[in-house]
């Protein structure tokens, strides 16, 4: 699960980890009011979405007089922000921070993620900070500063200040440095974090060390621990097809080809894909219906896969193992039914019981098409879906 | 022969009582020895009752030292089942397999690190389990898909370990062993581990390697083959058309930082002398051909 920028630093603030005071805002008179409460001569308006590249795209603005904050809000707010990470449709924005101004002596990067090869959580630093860490990662790992953090002992005072060191903060802010780190490890671990980026870090003039941005993305799987985290979760920023897949504990990503897939597992349902582009056609969705598939659950995944206008016909590929394939038969017959469905499907059955559930799909009086094999289905809607 | 488990394995059932716990333990135990190998339960308020006539009781080590059962299964809730493999190890067994899928990574990583030096093999979570077809299963996989036969197994995805099965069949080829070691971030052996023990298994004569997007142990494991492996082996990967950052249902089948494609994965397979193919449906004949 991800968080806002600003819920973001709501979490770190609480591990004593050093940000700029800011304030969320819903309105443009919101900004106005925050601004004028925060002080001083100088605001930054930056767009909440959960995307990076909101700077680039616009979406991050200074402002030098209560005016101009009231006027990039009013500019930012609504707006459709586009960024190398929402896609070219951009997305709507319907928050704000307004934060002060900071003194930015120097940029740098923190970053934490569990390390698979270790199986550790890892922390990253590097003094390039402000740009992207794959772009310094690719063209200069040697910049790129890493260290497991053991989970007994934790991050312990030497690590984080020679990390510190490494990445160019001054011995006078060494302390505040420290505890920046610290305070971002406890709340990764505590929170059950998958990733934490705070990307700038900066150093102030006056030497302080703070998180300019935070991006932080939770363990869904540990998500039963934290209804405070749960509580922050805006579905606006979310897909609402995999919004509403989640409704029925169906696994769903949307995607930008033509043919809707369903499958049980979720290996088996990216080979299905990899199948229709490998032959020539694109997938529309990632759909896993996952091992006690009922009758509901396949209707509802085919009301799902049909609400996407771009999908021109349905490939349902399914190995039946404890679940049996005349089980499916009868949930895609009655969904078809149900849905009226007006596009092409291939189905294609394999396990348990598959010959009682080919008979079925037969004597159904549907005009589906069987198909032996994962190739053979691909290669079935494909065809269909042309016209051939 | 086999790797991980046969016919003499004795195996204790964490969760037996729970609803998935029961159901499978009645599949496992109606599968081939499984009823002179399902031998224990546990579950500290029902010790002493038993679960269909297999014995109940309050903790793994004794469970382990009344019945001699060296391998445990597990089907406890998310929550508990990092501390379900922990008892596990500290009952010192041989192999751990857990089922549960949805478990915490922050508990693996704690779980993994206690596991550092120890003796217990951890399978999972969140895998289907092992089987040694004609012999034994631990899991959820359906047994009767399988056969008895020389060609091992190995993946992250449970259903596409069914699939590439369903096509050894087709061509009348069964298997030693097929090992599902699930599609967590933070999870015990690798696809490495388990092809040292092919390679090592004087009844696996070639091994199908199935593997998804993210992280990297499908690359650790090709360098490894191409230095040390004995034997023919093929492989899939699933995820060519993943788009970055988005999660395909596992939790560790993600490509992130522009790491983990299917496509670096194949081609660090194929330099190192693995023959892999791009279509799902053709394992089983690839790995005929190098029979």
């Amino acid at each position: 699960m991800n968080v806002h920028e600003y819920q973001g630093k709501e979490i770190l603030r609480k591990y004593a980890v050093a940000t700029p005071r800011g304030i969320p805002c819903f309105s443009v008179a919101e900004a106005d009011a925050a601004a004028r409460r925060l002080g001083g001569k100088v605001w930054v308006v930056k767009a909440q979405i959960h995307a990076g590249g909101r700077g680039k795209g616009g979406g991050v603005k200074v402002a030098k007089s209560l005016e101009e904050v009231h006027e990039y809000a009013s500019k930012i707010l609504g707006m459709t922000l586009v960024t190398h990470q929402t896609g070219p449709q951009g997305r709507v924005v319907k928050r704000l921070l307004v934060e002060e101004g900071a003194d930015i002596r120097k940029e740098l990067y923190v970053g934490m993620v569990v390390d698979r090869a270790s199986q550790l959580v890892t922390l990253m630093a590097s003094a390039e900070g402000g740009m992207e860490i794959e772009e310094v990662a690719a063209r200069s790992p040697g910049k790129i500063h890493k260290l497991a953090i053991d989970p007994v002992a934790g991050l312990t005072d030497s690590q984080a200040d020679d990390m510190a060191r490494k990445i160019g903060i001054p011995q006078s802010s060494a302390a505040e440095a420290r505890r920046f780190m610290h305070g971002l490890y406890r709340a990764f671990v505590e929170c059950d974090a998958s990733l934490a980026e705070i990307n700038p870090l900066i150093l102030t003039g006056d030497g302080k060390v703070l998180a300019l941005d935070a991006k932080l993305n939770f363990d869904d799987n540990a998500l039963f621990r934290h209804p405070e985290i749960v509580a922050m979760r805006d579905l606006d920023e979310e897909d609402p097809a995999e919004v509403e897949a989640s409704k029925f504990d169906l696994s769903y990503i949307s995607l930008d080809g033509n043919i809707g897939c369903l499958v049980n597992g979720a290996g088996l349902a990216m080979a299905t894909m990899d199948a229709i582009k490998l032959f020539g056609a694109e997938p529309a969705n990632f759909l896993d219906v996952g091992g006690g598939a009922t009758t509901q659950k396949v209707t509802e995944a085919f009301k799902l896969m049909l609400k996407n206008p771009a999908v021109k016909g349905i490939l349902v590929n399914i190995f039946g193992g404890i679940m049996r394939c005349d089980t499916i038969a009868e949930g895609v017959i009655a969904a078809a039914k149900e849905v009226k469905l007006a596009v092409p499907l291939v189905v294609r059955m394999k396990g348990t019981n598959e010959e009682l559930g080919r008979q079925l799909l037969q004597s159904s009086g549907l005009p589906i098409i069987s198909a032996d094999n994962i190739a053979d289905a691909a290669r079935k809607i494909v065809a269909a879906v042309a016209g051939k | 022969m086999s790797i991980l488990i046969d016919r003499n394995t004795r195996v204790i059932t964490q969760g037996i009582t729970g609803k998935t716990g029961a159901f499978h333990t009645r599949l496992c135990r109606d599968y081939a020895n499984g009823r002179e190998c399902f031998v224990a339960g546990v579950n500290p308020n029902k010790a002493g009752e038993n679960f269909e006539g297999i014995p109940i009781f309050g903790s793994v080590k004794e469970a382990k030292e009344r019945t001699g059962a060296t391998v445990s299964v597990i089907y406890v809730p998310p929550p508990l089942a990092a501390g379900a493999i922990d008892e596990a190890v500290d009952a010192e067994l041989d192999l751990v397999i857990c089922i549960t899928e949805g478990v915490p990574v922050r508990d693996m990583i704690a779980t993994r690190y206690r596991m550092r030096g120890k003796k217990t093999l951890l399978v999972g979570p969140n895998c289907p389990g092992v089987i040694t077809p004609d012999e034994i299963k631990i899991g959820i996989m359906p047994g009767h898909i399988h056969r008895k036969g020389r060609i091992g197994v190995v993946s992250r995805s449970g259903t596409l370990t069914y699939e590439a099965v369903g096509q050894l069949m087709e061509l009348g080829l069964g298997q030693s062993t097929c090992v599902g070691i699930g599609g967590d971030p933070v999870n015990g052996m690798k696809h490495i581990d388990v092809m040292r023990l092919f390679n090592a298994d004087p009844g696996t004569d070639a091994v199908i390697m199935v593997g998804e997007i993210g992280g990297d142990d499908e690359e650790t494991c090709a360098r490894w083959i191409k230095e040390n492996m004995r034997k023919p082996v093929v492989g899939f990967i699933a995820g060519v058309t993943a788009p970055p950052g988005k999660r395909m249902g596992h939790a560790g089948a993600i490509i992130s930082g522009g790491k983990g494609t299917a496509a670096e994965k194949l081609a660090v397979m194929e330099a190192c002398g693995i023959k892999v193919t791009r279509n799902p449906a053709d394992m089983g004949r690839l790995l005929k051909s190098v029979l």
